[in-house]
């Protein structure tokens, strides 16, 4: 952090949440290396939405562009969360795993591709139901067979978050950015208090949504890897780094997560900040 | 959901294809390429049916300002008259760019 004024920090900033997916994208790649595949104009909409009198778009809201990140090909899958809450349709859905299929497979002919997921995702689209479901599986298993060969950066900013099946898709990236605004779970809030009622979380109270799922406490209890400010240079540089990085994938990491879990009385579960005691990072400090 | 079809003389060709927007509450994506033929054709997809009279005007004062022979598809997901207008113009200035 440098020694400047909050506010001359926050000017020189250029938001990355601000950004649409296509923008986000753009800024994670090298510059001029941006190039889009199924783009709007090949119109590869949801055949879905409109038949239940939803307006569909033409990316059904995912940007895939292929480029380079620090000089190395890479494919960028962004997820556009202002389109339906950036659910995952099924050419939504398809158009990641298509993507990450790809990279694999040039992976496995000895030409790596750095595949970074931009996630901005409430989940599977409701009204496409298994067919989104079944392409997020396939998006499991690919970012699964992928990190074999290559990291895979996932990046979640803010501020729809990533919930659902694309939660998992999120942890089982071999790295995962967030910033302070970022939110990471299975359930989102809203559908926890239809589910369980206001006593058990009410979804109004952003303080609290954010201290369980938040972004900074996410990164704290080490269930992200690195926390960064809301800046697209911050944001793309973190990625340049990432990908450099050969890491163990937390999914991977089945023993030290299963004695966290038995650490909990899930009874009599602990406050967000005695859960950072409890799982406390082990480069605690380093941030 | 509500499909509307315009069609306006055109007096110079459209070189070539621009995409601004996102189908986001209150806002809209244009898609606009070269027509065809020697009109402009708008092709509309709204959320909000029964605004074809809004539409019409918003685009009767685009197109008096607007001659080129584009082939132009809308879809909206609430968007006021204002933003809609917002976006065409933003998509002809990246036009003119």
């Amino acid at each position: 952090m440098s020694a400047a004024p909050p506010h001359e920090r926050f000017l020189t900033r250029h938001s990355f949440i601000e950004l649409p997916a296509r923008e986000r994208a753009r800024a994670i790649l090298d510059a001029d290396s941006f190039r889009e595949l199924l783009g709007p104009f090949d119109r590869l909409k949801s055949p879905w939405l409109p038949l239940q009198g939803v307006v569909a778009q033409s990316d059904d809201g995912v940007v895939i562009a292929r480029g380079r990140i620090g000089g190395r090909p890479a494919v960028v899958a962004a997820i556009e969360g202002a389109f339906q809450g950036g659910s995952i349709g099924e050419v939504s859905g398809s158009k990641v795993a298509g993507a990450l299929e790809l990279a694999l497979r040039d992976c496995e002919r000895g030409r790596p591709v750095l595949p970074v997921l931009l996630l901005e995702t409430g989940g599977v689209r409701l009204q496409e139901a298994n067919l989104g479901l079944a392409a997020i599986a396939e998006i499991h298993a690919a970012i699964v067979a992928l990190r074999r060969h290559v990291p895979v950066v996932g990046v979640v900013a803010g501020m729809v978050g990533c919930f659902g099946g694309m939660s998992l898709a999120a942890a089982l990236c071999t790295t995962l950015i967030v910033t302070r605004q970022a939110r990471l779970g299975m359930n989102g809030p809203e559908v926890i208090e239809q589910e369980a009622g206001i006593a058990e979380l009410d979804s109004t109270d952003h303080a609290l949504i954010w201290s369980l799922v938040g972004g900074e406490q996410r990164h704290a209890t080490g269930l992200a890897d690195a926390l960064v400010d809301d800046d697209a240079e911050a944001i793309a540089a973190q990625v340049r780094s990432a990908v450099e990085r050969v890491a163990s994938p937390r999914s991977e990491q089945v023993e030290c997560f299963l004695e966290r879990l038995a650490s909990i009385d899930p009874g009599n579960p602990p406050e967000p900040r005695a859960l950072r005691a409890l799982w406390a990072r082990e480069d605690a400090g380093g941030h | 959901m509500e499909v509307l079809n315009f069609t306006y003389p055109a007096r110079q060709p459209v070189a070539q294809r621009v995409h601004v927007g996102v189908v986001g509450s209150g806002d809209l994506e244009v898609l606009l390429e070269p027509s065809p033929d020697q009109h402009a054709h708008v092709a509309v997809t709204t959320s909000v049916d029964g605004f074809g009279a809004v539409w019409k005007i918003v685009l009767d004062r685009f197109f008096s300002r607007f001659a080129g022979a584009a082939a132009i598809e809308i879809n909206d997901f609430g968007a006021t008259p204002g933003v809609v207008m917002l976006r065409l113009e933003q998509a002809v200035e990246t036009l003119h760019r």
